[in-house]
């Protein structure tokens, strides 16, 4: 018997008596006033920052700035101009080099400071991990309240892969001192159009 | 990494020796517990997600055989090859398989409690192959050639002082320089070119999920997305108990996972793998080593609930006073104590011993999982199967006869106190266990019983 059904078999014979699943009623789950005041807070206690824009005007100048100076810099917001769309077969050491990536994201929750991307929204699986920095836009009014708000919102199983991102990369794993910028980006800014 | 043999009380016995160092372990973890209680306290649905929570793996395990089978399939029309291992030596077989197939040189490994349950790295590393552990804790762990202390947190157990000399040999960091950024920077930098040539990529996975075939891994560094989208190879190990029906479920559990573990909101990364990407290989190694006879111990079976975050750990006061090396297991803490037992009865018998049984562990346990029941329950398994040495076992022989008898045991409670007070150096001397570290307390008076009447009586 193969190790499957070996497993399955056990399992068939050793599972108790079928229970219910429970029913979610989002009525009980936590409610904010205001989600933006909410979100930025959260954010800002993990690491990220956040910017309120009307729009991207400002944020188009700065990316032009640092394409000026020569910075390596990737987009992927198709309103702050001309997006990289061929970054999907750049290897690992190519990408290892890329200081700022500007990325849209879907919805941001305001109980986590968390953002979901879509692999379509990074263009390639790697970047928003392996860039220096990362800016992600994200209109204002896409701000749920909870995890359980996103997930009536995301097709989380749409793409191939998909990330819930809630600020930089960090590690507390020596003497539980936190460190910004362990493996993946140093740094992470929101910029909240609406 | 070599794991002590030692049993929990002696280790424990080398552990506390360092009286500062075990001080500011017990404190550093507490601290931990702390943040947790702040952020669980910030929710006020906090009791009632931890209920659902609980009752969605209750009903999962109640249904897990076509959970498993769904959760197959979804994942192979996803293009992602699936194995089963019933054991620990079966998992290891099946990527050793794929690395020799595809002549693997560089291998890199975000953490996985379930390749340290299966002795992965040890494996490997007898047939020539090595990989290179990528969170940070562990990175630091195996360059010492230590195991993991804690499932969280893995050189918790370790001062900065300690990481920088172990950083100084193996990365040539500036001697003496203890500042936990610069480590840090010097860990990135190493870990990066690891990262980038790296061939194939080992992952744990936190959340299976049946409706999708999908999988959620978590990480603060960012070393499992680092790692398994630079690889061309991707390996997710899971034991069968990390399945959940649906994708909607993963907002109960991502909720309670990272407050429950550090007292963050979430983890930075929450990466949801369904596909491998395009001229990638992904493979999901499907792990029994003993869970399914767990799930048939009707007192024990709560324990498969478990989601690994490490909460008990940080509350036990034992934990906290004897370090996760002591409990000799690759899941240390009071759930480690309830799931080795079911892997190695003979082995691990000394661990549901090393309990206070106060119950914080349950309390604080995000899956309700009775954790100290447990704990309780397996005493008196190994009791019964003869796990437990003669000396515990005459003792609690005595004790059962004297409590059984009211008379005998008022007798012996008088007799006792008398005897405490008379000649004290008879308790307090190194051959009773109770004297160890701590000193006997005044004998009172009289008994409760005959205070009560006394009492009673005016």
């Amino acid at each position: 018997m193969s190790a499957r059904e070996t497993i399955l078999k056990a399992i068939t014979a050793n599972k108790p008596t079928l229970v219910d699943l429970p029913a979610i009623d989002l009525a009980d789950v936590i409610q904010y006033t205001d989600l933006l005041q909410q979100y930025k807070t959260v954010l800002q206690s993990i690491g990220g920052g956040t910017v309120e824009l009307q729009d991207l005007n400002s944020l188009k100048e700065e990316l032009e700035i640092k394409k000026a100076n020569g910075d390596f810099v990737v987009n992927r917001v198709a309103s702050l101009g001309e997006v990289e769309d061929s970054i999907e077969h750049l290897t690992a050491t190519d990408l290892a080099a890329v200081d700022t990536a500007y990325l849209q994201g879907t919805i941001a929750v305001a109980e986590n400071g968390a953002i979901w991307l879509y692999e379509s929204q990074m263009g390639n699986r790697l970047l928003p991990f392996i860039c220096q920095h990362l800016v992600i836009v994200i209109e204002k009014k896409k701000i749920v309240p909870t995890m359980h708000h996103a997930y009536q919102q995301i097709e989380n199983a749409k793409e191939g892969f998909g990330v819930f991102l809630a600020g930089p990369s960090k590690t507390a794993d020596i003497e539980q001192s936190l460190v910004i910028g362990a493996h993946g980006a140093r740094s992470l800014i929101v910029y909240i159009v609406g | 990494m070599s794991i002590s043999k030692l049993s929990h009380a002696e280790a424990a016995e080398q552990f506390i020796k360092d009286e500062p160092r075990t001080d500011w372990h017990d404190e550093t973890l507490w601290f931990v517990r702390q943040k947790r209680d702040k952020a669980a306290h910030g929710l006020p649905e906090w009791e009632k997600l931890r209920e659902w929570a609980s009752q969605i793996k209750d009903h999962t395990l109640s249904n897990l055989d076509n959970y498993l089978k769904e959760f197959e399939s979804k994942a192979q029309d996803n293009g992602v090859i699936v194995h089963w291992a019933a054991d620990g030596e079966e998992h290891n077989r099946i990527i050793y398989d794929i690395i020799t197939h595809h002549k693997i040189k560089k291998i890199v490994k975000s953490k996985s409690m379930l390749t340290e349950e299966c002795g992965l790295n040890e494996f490997l590393h007898a047939k020539g192959i090595e990989t290179v552990d990528t969170d940070l804790g562990e990175r630091i762990v195996q360059f010492r050639q230590e195991a993991p202390s804690h499932i969280v947190l893995p050189a918790i157990h370790l001062k900065k002082q300690d990481v920088s000399d172990t950083f100084h040999e193996h990365l040539h960091t500036e001697k003496g320089n203890n500042d936990p950024q610069y480590l840090t920077e010097a860990a990135r930098q190493h870990l990066r070119e690891k990262f980038i040539e790296s061939e194939l990529a080992i992952t744990g996975v936190n959340f299976a999920v049946a409706e999708t075939g999908g999988f959620i891994v978590c990480t603060n560094e960012g070393n499992a997305d680092m790692g398994a989208h630079a690889a061309k190879i991707h390996i997710a190990c899971m034991g069968f108990e990390k399945m959940i029906p649906k994708a909607e479920h993963l907002s109960v559990f991502l909720r309670l996972l990272a407050r429950s573990a550090t007292g963050q909101p979430i983890t930075t990364y929450s990466s949801h793998f369904h596909k491998p990407r395009e001229g990638q290989e992904m493979h999901i190694v499907i792990v029994d080593n003993g869970r399914s006879r767990q799930l048939g111990r009707a007192d024990f079976r709560n324990s498969l609930k478990c989601i690994r975050c490490a909460a008990c750990f940080n509350t036990c006061p034992v934990y906290r006073r004897s370090g996760g090396h002591s409990y000799h297991t690759a899941v240390a803490g009071p759930i480690g104590s309830i799931l080795n037992p079911n892997i190695d009865m003979r082995a691990n018998a000394d661990l549901p011993f090393a309990s206070t049984l106060c119950g914080s562990c349950s309390n604080v346990c995000p899956v309700k999982i009775d954790i100290h029941d447990q704990l309780w329950k397996w005493r008196q398994v190994l009791v019964a199967e003869g796990y437990v040495d003669t000396t515990k076992k005459i003792g609690l022989k005595g004790m059962a006869f004297v409590l059984a008898r009211p008379g005998l045991y008022r007798f012996a409670g008088k007799a006792g106190r008398a005897m405490m007070r008379m000649f004290p150096w008879l308790l307090n001397n190194k051959l009773n266990p109770w004297y160890k570290q701590r000193e006997m307390p005044a004998p009172p008076k009289e008994s409760f019983r005959d205070w009560y009447i006394k009492n009673k009586q005016q």
